[in-house]
């Protein structure tokens, strides 16, 4: 299999990226780590007239403090993640899901900021976005603009980012207080799509719940932020009883389908389990006795 | 478009359309079949190359991205006529049975052993879970491998005792 013919570019700076983008519009595709997009396009299920590939352009790599902001550059790969210092230390809940992305193969080319926008409701980083409520910086060659993580997944491989504007950074809040956070995934194997994933955040202040986060993959036509699940735990105590009621509720906000990774039914049940253990986990981590 | 990339050591240039995919580049226009096509859908890990030392899916890369870089294929394991560790490895304990996925478990093996020359079999495990053996020969590439990382302990001991 190969793609139908195409034409290349490889800018070497992000404006001229954005130059190409801004002429070419809706014909154009934006080549980051290339491990959804070739496929595709080997399928010929994309068949974009251009494509600009992105990993030249310096300024989109490197993982770094921004006042109270963690900034992650869309072109990291998922395996430097994996292996960033700075994350382990502030946002685990990044490097405990970084290792599970697709294969190790896969995550040496495959990039967050390609990921998110590829918008698959399996990809397991627009979970991690939601339950860390991240802000995606968009830029087109008119400006800037960032959004918000609930507000930037539409729907399955859509989201609210125009053809000529390319992800080139994620910023994240900096937990306050001890926190912890986990990505807990069911796969049938390495490197198929998840079953079901879940991303929990949890953040404590004088052994109180400030803010929790609570984000699901694979159940439903797109990441979802388990909204009422998180709201329950804001200003509880972290008991077993408040973590069962949040995980009741995320299971309700799922969406699931039955296929051949299992029925809708044994997919909540999943949800329920995982959010509950992720949540138990997160405590434990963020009191430090991990 | 003309692109130059390293390969096992040599620098070569070809015209090639941009939607050539390295693997193809690879078997097609440099005749290095060693490396396989297997799945052709990112899954199996038949066509790992290491792309400046870093396993990765030739199948799933354009020939044209690999512009200036280097690539090593199974073709450039051997050295000065000998063989890597890890293809007497796969000899010595029959870490192969069909042969079809055995270049890229050399190669994601060989990435290990460059990072980490004493993996445990865990690490192993770890790092050949993006390649599938359809012959299910896993145990034995397991360990062919820990017989090489072993095998390069010694050599890199012994020559250190000799220097």
């Amino acid at each position: 299999m190969f793609p139908s013919a195409f034409e290349y570019s490889a800018p070497d700076s992000l404006d001229q990226a954005l130059a190409v983008l801004a002429e070419r519009g809706d014909e154009a595709k934006v080549l980051a780590g290339g491990q959804s997009l070739i496929p595709l396009l080997k399928l010929r299920f994309a068949a974009p007239a251009m494509l600009v590939d992105v990993n030249r352009v310096p300024g989109l790599n490197g993982v770094a403090e921004e006042g109270d902001l963690i900034a992650v550059g869309a072109l990291e790969r998922h395996n430097g993640l994996a292996r960033s210092d700075l994350l382990k230390t502030t946002l685990p809940l990044m490097t405990s899901a970084a290792p599970l992305v697709a294969d190790p193969l896969v995550r040496n080319l495959g990039t967050i900021g390609g990921s998110l926008a590829h918008a698959d409701p399996a990809g397991d980083w627009g979970s991690v976005m939601l339950a860390l409520e991240a802000q995606f910086v968009l830029q087109s060659a008119r400006g800037e603009r960032v959004v918000g993580a609930s507000d930037f997944f539409v729907d399955t491989f859509t989201t609210v980012l125009e053809p000529t504007e390319i992800v080139t950074k994620v910023r994240i809040p900096r937990p306050r207080g001890s926190s912890g956070g986990t990505y807990l995934k069911l796969e049938r194997k390495v490197g198929d799509f998840a079953t079901v994933g879940t991303a929990v955040q949890l953040e404590l202040d004088n052994g109180t719940i400030r803010r929790a986060g609570i984000g699901l993959t694979a159940v439903g036509s797109r990441n979802i932020k388990a909204t009422e699940a998180e709201a329950s735990l804001v200003g509880a105590e972290p008991t077993e009883a408040a973590f069962a009621e949040a995980a009741d509720l995320a299971s309700r906000a799922a969406e699931p389908s039955s296929d051949l990774r299992g029925s809708a039914e044994y997919k909540r049940g999943v949800v329920r389990t995982f959010v509950r253990r992720g949540l138990a986990q997160s405590l434990a981590a963020a009191r430090g006795d991990d | 478009m003309e692109i130059t990339v390293t390969v096992n050591g040599a620098q070569q240039t070809a015209d090639v359309e941009p939607r050539t995919l390295l693997v193809h580049f690879i078997r097609e226009t440099l005749r290095l079949t060693g490396t396989h096509v297997g799945c052709d859908t990112t899954s199996c890990g038949a066509c790992t190359v290491l792309l400046d030392g870093t396993p990765i899916k030739s199948c799933t890369m354009l020939a044209v991205q690999a512009n200036g870089r280097s690539v090593t294929t199974v073709e450039g394991l051997v050295t000065n006529g000998s063989l890597h560790p890890l293809q007497e490895g796969f000899k010595e304990e029959h870490g192969l049975q069909c042969g079809f996925c055995t270049p890229g478990m050399m190669l994601v093996s060989a990435a290990l052993l460059e990072d980490n020359p004493d993996p445990t079999e865990s690490d192993v495990r770890w790092a050949i879970s993006g390649n599938m053996c359809r012959c299910t020969g896993y145990q034995n590439i397991v360990k062919a491998v820990l017989w090489a990382a072993e095998k390069g302990r010694t050599e890199s001991a012994d020559a250190s005792q000799a220097s």
